[in-house]
């Protein structure tokens, strides 16, 4: 008797379920059919551009994402064809590599170290492919592949000396994902740029997480884990730091997070983002957005895709400097009120200087050229 | 077939209709617990009582890990069919055809078969055969691609199901690679030996440090009693980051840059290529082979296996019947290593020929996935092996063909585990679940099915 009732009741709401799926069809699917003919659209040039992620995929809110987003553009801008690939295990860079020179790519950009080994194998037997790489500087020059590399440290510097200059407690403070040198050159920027602030305004302000004597500091061990950026965000806070600059890619939302609670405990913190404009990429600490250092590899992409569409593609590194603007310090935003014209004034005056070759920004991962 | 499947099996395929399925598998699993009613059934569950008796046979685990293969193949078949009609859903074509669904309706219906079948050809293409390739030896460049990949998933797949035999559920064919591949590259880039010396001490390099790896985990279980999923667990992140931090030091890395990766083995530390340069397959997926025939024999016609499957059927009954369980228990694990460290070997010297904190891949993950669809049985876990290696290789050319996510292939993938884990589901959709005759009889044994089947 159950069982039926049971059977019944289940028919029942099946027939619920069905009428309820055939009401919504009803309505979404009414719409008149459209002439049948040939949709197919003109697509205005043959030349392809590829591009292979590394394992981050290009939903990393990093540089994989910069990277496809900028060839993306170049797609509308410059009508060409576009196709990606995404890797999700170091296993898969070869075959995807592989891949896209079969399909007939005119040019590959690879994004990451991780891809170096990979991308001089599959360019030294396709001499007649060109290949661009993000964040990779060969010691001896590939004929065919094009490094796309950037001098980060300089803006970093600027992110230090803006930091120094806006701290309440006299502490900022830095972590990274992973200790690698696209990392630790904006560690390595940025407390110099501390350091340099120091030496004008014969002031103290401590640099927590990193030293660039030793070149070691706090790390998080990976670019996923957002609760440990969090964890060290608020060990920072404990020793007083009011500034924090995370490297760590997402586990920057962590530090995000940790900042935005301290806030609203009545701390007076700030958070300085890395890679794009976190004020636009990063709303949620919109707040707490002092500026960012940002790494333009959307516009590097566009700017080589095109030269070698106009067949002008050389092997001759692509180093993004303040100088040609392809590192930044991203504007203030809502904290634009509260940075002192005398310390916009002194940035600028160090940007030149920088730019001019007055002031030398070193780092020990400073792509050497 | 092994010796404690057998009557369970019988069972399956010859039992009455009127009986129902679930009440059998109840049966069968009591009789594996129990020794087939020689002691009397335990108050506390097996798994839960540490120390003495290692490996106890984990009811719900085990018949997961080994039920029927025709389980495996609908869940297989559901999964890809799951994974179509996900294909067509986020297709665009689909999405906009349904938008006039009721005026030509037609159009909806064959971009949804379109979406599906186009992806699967490109799927299929990027993994067996491609028409398309000018000459026999491009056409069959995917299926060599197929077996590269499948390689370290077939012999880290043996080392689970091997373990899986012994009643020990291996989560650690992840940090078993990882230690094999610190070794084995280590060997392959910082020693300079001749030919054929320097790849065996890579082999054995990377063996020795698997066996060591799951060895020590067979220790820790066999001595302490401490419980092997929680261990292994623990043992894949001291082996990442150990590796991570091995990375960070001069030793391990390339001279004058501080990347975290590796030198370049040397040539003469890396596996030959099997039929030249143009495919990656090389000379792993031969022993993958061999340890395949290794293991069947290991289990089916060794004592030593012989000892394994009775501790995994029942360690009290080994244990009175004079089987020595923690040598068993180490020494499963110890093997169960080796084969994973085969797998590091194959990455290392085969594939990847650098050592990256990304090394082990998800092969150690999917390893178990691997043993899950291979029932635990060697050449199941070869055929399993194949199979998956043929997605991730056609996931490949499905993404580039047609678009198509590679996550889809991840889908498919968990897909089959959900199916695999629920066999009573998989039976109820395929209508191979007998029919109930008689409601009131079935009362009872269809309480059993729902806590049976819950997982």
């Amino acid at each position: 008797m159950k069982n039926t009732l049971r059977t019944k009741f289940k028919r029942g709401s099946m027939v619920g379920v069905a009428s309820a799926g055939a009401t919504a069809l009803l309505l979404t699917g009414c719409g008149a059919a459209p002439d049948s003919g040939s949709t197919a659209t003109n697509t205005a040039s043959d030349y392809s551009g590829c591009i292979v992620s590394d394992s981050g995929g290009f939903d990393d809110q990093s540089f994989n994402q910069s990277s496809y987003e900028g060839l993306k553009k170049t797609e509308k801008d410059l009508g060409i064809k576009v196709n990606q690939v995404e890797s999700k295990t170091n296993n898969d860079f070869e075959p995807n590599l592989r891949a896209m020179v079969t399909a007939g790519c005119d040019l590959t950009i690879t994004v990451g170290y991780l891809l170096g080994d990979v991308t001089k194998a599959q360019a030294t037997a396709n001499p007649n492919s060109h290949f661009a790489i993000i964040d990779v500087g060969y010691p001896t020059p590939i004929a065919n592949v094009k490094p796309i590399i950037y001098d980060t440290a300089q803006a970093a510097f600027l992110a230090g000396y803006l930091a120094a200059g806006s701290t309440k407690t006299g502490t900022v403070a830095t972590f990274g994902g992973i200790k690698i040198p696209t990392v630790t050159i904006f560690m390595d920027g940025y407390a110099d740029g501390v350091k340099y602030y120091n030496e004008k305004k014969g002031k103290n302000v401590k640099v927590l997480g990193w030293d660039k004597a030793a070149q070691d500091g706090s790390f998080t061990g990976d670019f996923e884990k957002q609760d440990v950026g969090k964890q060290l965000t608020q060990n920072f806070l404990d020793q007083g730091a009011d500034i924090v600059m995370p490297v760590a890619g997402p586990v920057g939302k962590g530090a995000g997070a940790a900042l935005n609670e301290a806030k609203a405990a009545g701390k007076d913190v700030k958070l300085i983002w890395v890679d794009s404009d976190g004020f636009l990429t990063a709303p949620d600490y919109k707040d707490i957005m002092l500026s960012s250092v940002m790494k333009q590899m959307g516009e590097a992409v566009e700017t080589v895709v095109k030269e070698d569409k106009d067949g002008k593609f050389t092997n001759t590194p692509y180093v993004g400097t303040l100088a040609n603007d392809g590192v930044q310090l991203a504007p203030f935003h809502s904290f634009d009120s509260q940075v002192p014209a005398e310390l916009k004034s002194e940035l600028d005056q160090i940007k030149k200087d920088i730019v001019d070759g007055k002031l030398k920004v070193e780092s020990a991962a400073s792509p050497k050229v | 077939m092994p010796d404690e499947d057998r009557p369970k099996h019988v069972d399956q395929h010859a039992k009455p209709h009127e009986k129902s399925v679930a009440a059998e598998e109840t049966a069968a699993v009591a009789a594996v617990d129990t020794a087939g009613g020689a002691i009397s059934p335990s108050a506390v569950p097996a798994t839960a009582q540490s120390g003495k008796l290692p490996g106890g046979p984990d009811t719900l685990l085990r018949k997961i890990f080994t039920g029927s293969g025709v389980v495996s193949v609908l869940a297989v078949l559901l999964a890809l069919i799951l994974g179509g009609l996900l294909i067509a859903a986020t297709d665009e074509r689909v999405a906009t055809t349904s938008g006039y669904l009721f005026a030509r309706p037609t159009d909806f219906l064959s971009a949804v078969w379109n979406a599906a079948t186009r992806s699967y050809i490109a799927l299929f293409q990027g993994s067996v055969f491609n028409p398309r390739g000018s000459g026999l030896a491009v056409q069959f460049a995917p299926l060599m691609e197929t077996l590269t990949i499948a390689t370290p998933l077939i012999t880290a797949g043996l080392g689970v199901a091997l373990a899986f035999r012994a009643g020990l559920f291996n989560i650690g064919a992840q940090g078993q690679i990882i230690m094999a591949g610190i070794l084995a590259a280590w060997v392959g880039f910082a020693l300079h030996l001749p030919l054929g010396l320097h790849l065996l001490l890579v082999l054995v390099a990377g063996i020795v440090g698997g066996a060591l790896w799951g060895g020590l985990v067979g220790l820790l279980k066999a001595r302490t009693g401490a419980h092997e999923v929680i261990l292994t667990i623990m043992f894949n992140y001291i082996a990442l980051y150990f590796l991570r931090y091995l990375l960070n030091t001069p030793a391990f890395q390339r001279p004058g840059e501080s990347n975290p990766i590796s030198p370049i083995l040397d040539p003469t530390a890396v596996y030959p290529q099997i039929f030249g340069s143009q495919y990656r397959l090389h000379l792993g997926f031969i022993l993958a082979i061999a340890a395949t025939v290794l293991v069947w024999w290991l289990l089916n016609r060794s004592t030593v296996g012989f000892e394994f499957r009775a501790v995994g059927a029942n360690p009290k009954a080994a244990l009175t019947a004079g089987i020595n369980v923690s040598r068993s228990t180490i020494l499963v694990m110890a093997i169960a290593g080796a084969l994973a460290g085969m797998s590091g070997v194959a990455q290392v010297a085969g594939t990847e020929k650098v050592l990256t904190d990304g090394v082990a891949a998800t092969y150690g993950f999917d390893a178990i996935t691997v043993a899950l669809l291979g029932r635990s049985t060697p050449w199941g876990t070869f055929a399993a092996g194949l199979l998956f290696g043929a997605f991730r290789a056609g996931a490949v050319q499905m993404q580039i063909q047609t678009g198509t996510p590679i996550d889809i292939v991840l889908v498919v993938q968990s897909l089959i585990v959900l199916f695999i884990a629920a066999p009573p589901l998989v039976r109820a959709i395929f209508g191979l679940n007998p029919r109930r005759k008689k409601p009131a009889a079935a009362g009872k044994s269809q309480q059993a099915a729902t806590t049976g089947g819950a997982a």
